[in-house]
C-alpha cells in the first residue's frame, strides 16, 4: 500500500440550508477543499460521496454522479458511498484506498447530507430505517430510543450520571461557540440544563434518561478532503497530513443479539486496527474527535478506544481533562453536538476537524502541538465503525 | 378627534385581572422576566416588529405583519379585550404574544413571535399567555390555530390541543381547544417561572424595552453565518 496524505479540506458551515441543495452544498465543499489544496487544472481522478439517505431526505439518487457534473469533473469515477451516519469515514476509506493501492493519484472525498428538507419526526424515522426491520424498526425504534435504552445500560453499570452528560454537553456547546462552522452556537450551563427545579421545561425528555441537550441536532452540511499520495502532495499549496491508520468493524445489525449491550466491540476493534497501524497507543493521542450523537456516546467511547477504563470517561469529561487545554481535548469542533449532524457529513468533518487542528489553523478553538488526531465515524447504532489516526509530519 | 363618533368606534371592554411578572430561567441561565405591558408600550414592540416582516423564514412576514396590526388595533382602540405579554432578558425584547378575550369563557390565541431562538423563549411565552387566560382570567378554554410547522409543532403536538369545529378568527388551518383540564395536565411539563420576580430583574425590566437593531433582530432569526461563511 502506499501512503495517503490530505492535501486538501472544505466545509460549509453546518445549519438549516433552507436556499441550498445537497449536490450544491457537496459542490461548495468539495470546491473548498480542491481550493486548499491549490490543486489548479490536475485532474482528479475519482470522487466518493458520502451519503446516507439522499433518496428519502431529498428524492434525488446518484448525487456522486451529479456532483462531478457539477464541478465539471468529468471524466472522473464517481461512487456515492452509503454506510448511515457513517456514510462519511466509509467514503474516507474508498479514497484512500483507491490512492494505497496505487489505482488513483487524487481523490475526493465529499460527506454531506441534507437532512432539513422534512420536518424532525420524518428525519428521525428515515435515521431510524438503518434499524432493523423485523425486529426493531416494527417496534418504533428510533435511534433516540436506542441511545436512551443504551444510555440507561451504561449508566447503571458503570455509574455515569446526569450530571456527567450535561458536563459533555456544556462542554461541546462551549467549543461550538468557537466553531464558525458550528450549527449550535449556544453557551448553556448547569443550572439551565439540570439542577435548576425547573430545569426540565427547557430541557424534557426525549429517550430517558437522556433529554433534549443530550442530543444532536438535525442539520444540514457538508464536508471535503482532498486525497493524494506523498509525492503529488509536495507540488500542492499546504502542508499534507497523513492519514497514518484507519480501521473499520462490523457488529451485530440488533443491539438484543449482543453479549452485552453497552460492549461497543467494533468501536475497540476500529479503533485498535487504527492505532496498530499507526503504530501508536490511544495514549499518543493529542485531540480526538468521537462521534457524540448523544452524550453518553462521547463518554463510552471515549471508553472503548482505550483513552480511560470503562467507567472513568464520566469523571474525565468532569475533571475538564477533555476540554480544550485538557490532557486530551475531545470534540473541540463541539462535536456532532454542537458543530451538528448532517448523518453522511459527519465523519468527513472529523477529519477536516482533525486536519485544522493539525495544521495550527483552528483559530480559537486550536489544541496546541496536536501532532496525532484520531476520529471515530460511528455507524448505526455500533454495528459499523471507522477510525482513523491522523499525523503531522515533521 | 370627534370623541361623540370615537366612542362608537372604540370597543367595550371586559375588565381584566393583571397578569402577574415572572421569571424563568434558560438553559443559558439567563433570566427571562415574561410580563405584561400596556398600550404605551406598543409602539415600541412595533420597531421590534417591522424588520420580521421582510423575513420569510419560518412565516416570519405573516406572524409578523398580523402581530403589527393586532397591536396597532389595540394601540388605537380598535381591537377588543387584547393583552400582550413580553419576554426580556437584561432588558432587551426577545419576544412578544398577545391574545384577547372573545367571552368570559373562552380566550382567543392571536400571535407568538421569538426573536431570540433556540431557547424555547417563544414556548414559554405561549404557555405563559395560556396561564394568563386559564388562571387569571379564569377563562375555560383558549381557541388556537397555527400559521408555521413549529406553531404547530410547538403547540398542537406538544399540548395535545383538542381538534375545534368552526373557525379561529384568525381563519386559515383548524382551530384547536386548550380546555382547563389540558391545560392543567401539560402545567408541570410545559409551564415554567416563579414569582416574585427580583426587584432588580424587574426594575431592569421596567426601565425600558431595548429593541436589538434591524441587523441583530434579522440575524437572529436568520442565523448570522450564512453572511460569514455561505
Amino acid at each position: 500500500m502506499r501512503p495517503v496524505v490530505i492535501s486538501g479540506v472544505g466545509m460549509i458551515s453546518f445549519e438549516r440550508r433552507d436556499q441550498d441543495s445537497l449536490v450544491g452544498m457537496l459542490a461548495e465543499a468539495g470546491l473548498r477543499a480542491m481550493d486548499d489544496a491549490g490543486l489548479g487544472d490536475r485532474p482528479i481522478d475519482a470522487v466518493y460521496v458520502g451519503n446516507m439517505a439522499s433518496g428519502l431526505f431529498n428524492h434525488q439518487v446518484s448525487v456522486a454522479s451529479s456532483l462531478v457534473d457539477r464541478l465539471n469533473l468529468m471524466p472522473a469515477a464517481a461512487d456515492r458511498v452509503e454506510n448511515g451516519p457513517a456514510s462519511g469515514g466509509s467514503a474516507i476509506k474508498n479514497g484512500l484506498l483507491a490512492v494505497a493501492s496505487g489505482y488513483y493519484d487524487v481523490v475526493l472525498v465529499v460527506g454531506g447530507e441534507k437532512m432539513r428538507e422534512v420536518i424532525g419526526p420524518r428525519s428521525t424515522d428515515i435515521v431510524a430505517s438503518m434499524t432493523h426491520p423485523n425486529a426493531e424498526y416494527i417496534y418504533g425504534v428510533t435511534l433516540p430510543a436506542m441511545a436512551g435504552m443504551f444510555a440507561r445500560l451504561y449508566m447503571d453499570k458503570y455509574g455515569i450520571t446526569r450530571d456527567h452528560l450535561a458536563d459533555v454537553s456544556i462542554k461541546n456547546q462551549n467549543n461550538g461557540l468557537l466553531n464558525p462552522y458550528a450549527h449550535i452556537k449556544m453557551r448553556i450551563t448547569k443550572e439551565g440544563i439540570l439542577t435548576h427545579p425547573q430545569a426540565h421545561i427547557n430541557n424534557p425528555v426525549v429517550a430517558d434518561p437522556l433529554h433534549l441537550y443530550d442530543c444532536c441536532p438535525v442539520s444540514d452540511g457538508a464536508a471535503a478532503v482532498l486525497l493524494t499520495t506523498p509525492e503529488i502532495a509536495k507540488k500542492l499549496k499546504k502542508p499534507p497530513i497523513s492519514i497514518a491508520g484507519f480501521g473499520q468493524a462490523t457488529d451485530t445489525h440488533t443491539l438484543q443479539e449482543r453479549d452485552d449491550p453497552t460492549d461497543l466491540k467494533a468501536v475497540t476493534i476500529a479503533s485498535k486496527q487504527a492505532f496498530s497501524m499507526a503504530g501508536i497507543k490511544p495514549s499518543q493521542v493529542d485531540i480526538a474527535e468521537l462521534h457524540d450523537a448523544f452524550t453518553i456516546l462521547e463518554i463510552a467511547e471515549s471508553e472503548h478506544v482505550g483513552f480511560f477504563k470503562k467507567g472513568e470517561g464520566g469523571e474525565a469529561v468532569a475533571s475538564g481533562a477533555t476540554q480544550i487545554g485538557g490532557k486530551l481535548p475531545i470534540n473541540p469542533s463541539g462535536g456532532l453536538k454542537a458543530r451538528g449532524h448532517p448523518v453522511g457529513a459527519t465523519g468527513t468533518a472529523q477529519v477536516v476537524e482533525l486536519v485544522w487542528q493539525l495544521r495550527g489553523e483552528a483559530g480559537e478553538r486550536q489544541v496546541k502541538n496536536a501532532a496525532n488526531g484520531f476520529s471515530l465515524n460511528f455507524g448505526g447504532f455500533g454495528n459499523n465503525v471507522l477510525a482513523f489516526v491522523l499525523r503531522r509530519e515533521a | 378627534m370627534d370623541m361623540e363618533l370615537e366612542a362608537y368606534l372604540r370597543p367595550p371592554e371586559y375588565p381584566m385581572p393583571p397578569y402577574p411578572a415572572k421569571v424563568v430561567t434558560l438553559a443559558t441561565g439567563a433570566k427571562l422576566v415574561i410580563r405584561q405591558v400596556d398600550r404605551d408600550a406598543v409602539p415600541v414592540l412595533l420597531e421590534a416588529i417591522k424588520p420580521t416582516l421582510q423575513i420569510e423564514r419560518d412565516y416570519y412576514d405573516i406572524v409578523g405583519v398580523r402581530l403589527y396590526a393586532e397591536l396597532l388595533g389595540w394601540y388605537r382602540y380598535r381591537v377588543r379585550d387584547e393583552f400582550c405579554l413580553v419576554g426580556q432578558i437584561d432588558g432587551l425584547l426577545v419576544g412578544i404574544v398577545n391574545s384577547r378575550m372573545y367571552s368570559p369563557e373562552l380566550g382567543i390565541s392571536l400571535h407568538t413571535m421569538a426573536i431570540e431562538r433556540g431557547l424555547r423563549i417563544g414556548a414559554h411565552l405561549f404557555a405563559s399567555k395560556m396561564e394568563h387566560h386559564i388562571e387569571y382570567l379564569n377563562q375555560d378554554e383558549v381557541l388556537i390555530t397555527a400559521e408555521s410547522p413549529i406553531g404547530f409543532r410547538r403547540w398542537m403536538i406538544e399540548y395535545g390541543l383538542i381538534k375545534r369545529d368552526g373557525q379561529h378568527e384568525l381563519g386559515g388551518a383548524t382551530p384547536y381547544g386548550l380546555t382547563r383540564d389540558l391545560y392543567f395536565a401539560t402545567k408541570d411539563r410545559l409551564v415554567a417561572g416563579e414569582r416574585p420576580v427580583p426587584p432588580e430583574l424587574m426594575e431592569v425590566a421596567e426601565k425600558e424595552i431595548i429593541i436589538a437593531t434591524e441587523d441583530d433582530i434579522m440575524e437572529k432569526i436568520l442565523g448570522a453565518k450564512r453572511k460569514v461563511l455561505q
